[in-house]
């Protein structure tokens, strides 16, 4: 039933429709009578305290519930804010729709107040934008924002709204709105000759490796990529954005790939002959010298996007769907194939034995290691404290930029999808405070711990407030060695040891700070206190909690990879 | 161009570098090709931006770009002449395909096509010249649409190439100023790119 209705409420009806009851935001001048509107509605709103924040927040809430993430600020500088939000979903493919204010329609343009061309600065780090520009068209322009952002290879949406726009009055009827993109349609469904070509070569093959990605997290495959190892035995490596979509205890599982992988996956990689690449898309992070990545091996490359096939490596069965359809149509064939010669499986098998023992034989040379004193707190330490007490259930890890996000990839054992949270593509410094209270919105009762650097967490460290006012138990883990620890490590490694304005003299006293906000804080400068400060503080359930871990000050990522480098020349040690 | 410039400057041995001329008279570099890629897009505010905007941000070059509407009002044609490898060219076409408001890319080089320019040009008129001006506009079959006490305003159409050729006829000639269209193309025979009528979509 149409109804006539003025533009802020057609948006918030609009945004019901979709299901969203979560909005992340902060009000100012071009969005106030949007917000008149909300004060009688029924949302959830969290108020942040900056604007990059809310668009952290709605990426964070985003991928731990797997829905649309909904940002809501001003214009000009509330919109511009949420730039380095924006890119980051955009590189890491998180479904964001974010609405920024836009002065009246008759002043653009001419450099009014907080007036900035939102849709011109984000047209490269979105997957589309919108300038509303006739009340008639809001209802189809939000409709097509959330079908944009959520399907196909996701991403970020920007709806720019003028405020003479939203004050206009127009029909609406949300079930009857029809979406005008002619020129969008997704291809999910995989090519079946492509799909079959692929299970041949995937039976020729000796050495195969699963290389798993993003995608598979985005389309929720995670089952599907479990049965297709586990049925074949096939050895699985995961990039930093898919750490959790396979099990990270699982006897096939080799770690992460890629400038700080395991030895084992790097090696399996570079020596295996089939790659089977699942919603990846072949990062210089991964890839090191594209020219000597996995110089063996065929390329089966299985991607919502035809644009990431063959981008930066040639790839040989190139298969365009969505990962969990074609995935199982794969498995489909296989179990055919299976059903008519079951001895293909037990002989299938057992080609493959010869390689899980190289396998088996590169974990035990070079495992991920480090040295302990028994007194210095090591950071790996910290983490792998906190997987042992908490084995990786009902836990979501999201994590700043930098050593404190590799280490963290490298000893916290993801085991579910949706639960290891990172900006993997745009790295940006001062994600994983606000994502974890995005994380923690979204899943009340899990434990959400924000692995932190002393660097990265002071670039969003006003959310404790947010946090505070909202009862978000978030736990953030300061790994502080008063450096830009990753800066630092290339430096000593690659810049004879200058560390030029790496060094961070001044320094708060987070315990104070935390304090200062209302939320707890504690300080661990002992091995010995690792374990009990890390049991205590996952008891909390009400408050924020800042640990600061005062870590060995020069404690590098090994293994590595130099920028540029054959992913089989690491630095061990 | 920036690009080639900037190879150059490196690779310090300008043979190295040196360009090949091809059709239309640009240069392009060894390996790569020259493309004219046929883009429709949704008639609507900003989407010249986001296609010029994709070629910029991911440092593709552009040749020259043609841009209007189509006998349907809510859909124009684009015509991108590009140079890239292969492999280039293949990632343009990908990403102009997920640009929302782009209907289709069909990349006709290979094609059985037919491709034309225009060219406005303004030549100096004076006594000596007026003779060899009117020689050369019945050879070139171009039109003289404007005459001014001392200068003309020439038109011609034709594939760039012969374009060039006109223009480099009169450089020595009291040549003026030049305005080009870049190309427009359509395939040859019945073949069309499918023109996407919205209002028949339910």
């Amino acid at each position: 039933m149409a109804e006539r209705l003025k533009g802020t409420r057609i948006l918030l009806e609009s945004l019901k429709k979709e299901g969203v009851d979560t909005i992340f935001g902060l009000p100012g001048g071009a969005v106030i009578e949007i917000y008149d509107e909300l004060f009688d509605m029924d949302f959830h709103h969290i108020l942040v305290r900056h604007e990059q924040a809310a668009a952290h927040a709605a990426d964070g809430y985003a991928r731990a519930s797997g829905k649309v993430g909904v940002v809501l600020v001003t214009s000009g500088p509330g919109a511009t804010n949420t730039v380095t939000g924006i890119a980051s979903a955009y590189m890491d493919s998180v479904p964001i729709v974010v609405f920024t204010g836009q002065v009246p329609t008759y002043l653009i343009g001419n450099d009014a107040f907080q007036e900035v061309d939102m849709v011109g600065i984000t047209r490269p780090i979105t997957k589309h934008n919108f300038l509303v520009k006739d009340v008639n068209d809001l209802a189809r322009i939000v409709k097509e924002a959330f079908y944009i952002a959520r399907t196909g290879r996701p991403g970020p949406v920007v709806v720019d709204l003028p405020k003479d726009v939203l004050a206009e009055w127009a029909e609406f009827d949300y079930d009857r709105v029809e979406m005008k993109l002619p020129g969008y349609k997704p291809n999910v469904k995989g090519h079946i000759g492509q799909i079959k070509k692929a299970v041949n070569k995937i039976f020729e093959a000796r050495r195969p490796v699963l290389y798993i990605g993003g995608g598979v997290i985005s389309s929720n495959a995670s089952e599907e990529i479990r049965e297709l190892a586990r049925l074949l035995h096939i050895p699985v490596t995961s990039t930093l954005m898919a750490l959790g979509a396979y099990p990270g205890d699982d006897p096939l599982f080799l770690g992460m790939l890629g400038m700080h992988g395991t030895f084992r996956a790097n090696m399996a990689v570079t020596e295996s002959d089939l790659l089977i690449a699942v919603g990846a898309r072949f990062d210089d992070r991964v890839t090191g010298d594209v020219n000597q990545f996995a110089p063996q091996a065929e390329i089966i490359h299985i991607d919502i996007d035809p644009a990431s096939i063959s981008k930066n490596v040639q790839v040989d069965i190139p298969i365009v769907g969505d990962v969990k359809i074609v995935v199982r149509d794969m498995l489909k064939i296989i179990k055919d194939i299976i059903q008519k010669k079951p001895e293909k499986l037990e002989q299938y098998h057992k080609d493959l034995e010869p390689w899980h023992e190289s396998i088996e034989r590169w974990k035990e040379t070079y495992p991920l290691a480090y040295r302990r004193d028994g007194k210095t707190v090591k950071p790996q330490f910290v983490i792998e404290t906190l997987y042992k007490i908490t084995k990786g259930e009902n836990i979501i890890i999201t994590t700043e930029v930098g050593q404190n996000q590799m280490w963290a990839a490298q000893y916290f054992l993801a085991k579910y999808p949706r639960t290891f949270i990172t900006s993997g593509g745009l790295g940006a410094m001062g994600y994983g405070f606000p994502a974890a209270i995005g994380a923690q919105v979204a899943r009340p009762d899990a434990t959400v711990v924000d692995i932190a650097g002393d660097g990265s967490i002071q670039m969003n460290i006003q959310e404790l407030a947010t946090a505070v006012q909202y009862h978000l138990p978030v736990k953030i883990f300061i790994l502080n060695n008063k450096f830009l620890g990753m800066v630092r490590q290339w430096q000593e490694l690659f810049y004879d040891r200058k560390y030029s304005y790496t060094c961070e003299e001044v320094q708060p006293d987070f315990v104070k700070l935390a304090e200062a906000y209302g939320a707890k804080g504690f300080i661990v400068d002992r091995e010995e206190m690792v374990e009990p400060v890390i049991l205590e503080v996952l008891q909390e359930r009400d408050k924020p909690v800042v640990v600061e871990f005062l870590i060995e000050r020069e404690e590098n990522v090994f293994p590595m990879v130099p920028a540029g480098g054959a992913l089989n020349k690491m630095l061990l040690v | 161009m920036a690009k080639s410039i900037e190879k150059r400057k490196k690779s310090g041995t300008e043979d190295a570098w040196w360009p090949r001329p091809v059709r239309g008279g640009e240069c392009v570099e060894a390996g790569e090709e020259r493309h004219i890629i046929s883009v429709l897009v949704l008639n609507e505010f900003g989407v010249l931006t986001r296609v010029a905007g994709l070629f910029s941000g991911r440092g593709y070059n552009i040749e020259s770009l043609s841009v209007a509407e189509t006998a349907n009002p809510e859909i124009s044609r684009m015509t991108i002449v590009t140079t890239g490898e292969a492999a280039v060219i293949e990632q343009i076409i990908k990403h102009l395909r997920k640009l929302i408001p782009v209907l289709k890319v069909v990349d006709v080089t290979d094609k059985p096509h037919v491709e034309r320019e225009l060219l406005l040009l303004k030549v100096r008129a004076t006594e000596e010249n007026k003779n060899e001006i009117f020689r050369l506009v019945d050879i070139f079959r171009a039109r003289i649409i404007d005459v001014s006490p001392n200068s003309y305003v020439i038109e011609l159409t034709g594939d760039p190439d012969k374009l060039n050729v006109f223009i480099d006829l009169f450089r020595n000639m009291g040549l003026l100023e030049v305005a080009r269209t870049g190309i427009v193309s359509l395939q040859r025979g019945r073949v069309t790119l499918k023109e996407y009528d919205p209002k028949k979509e339910v």
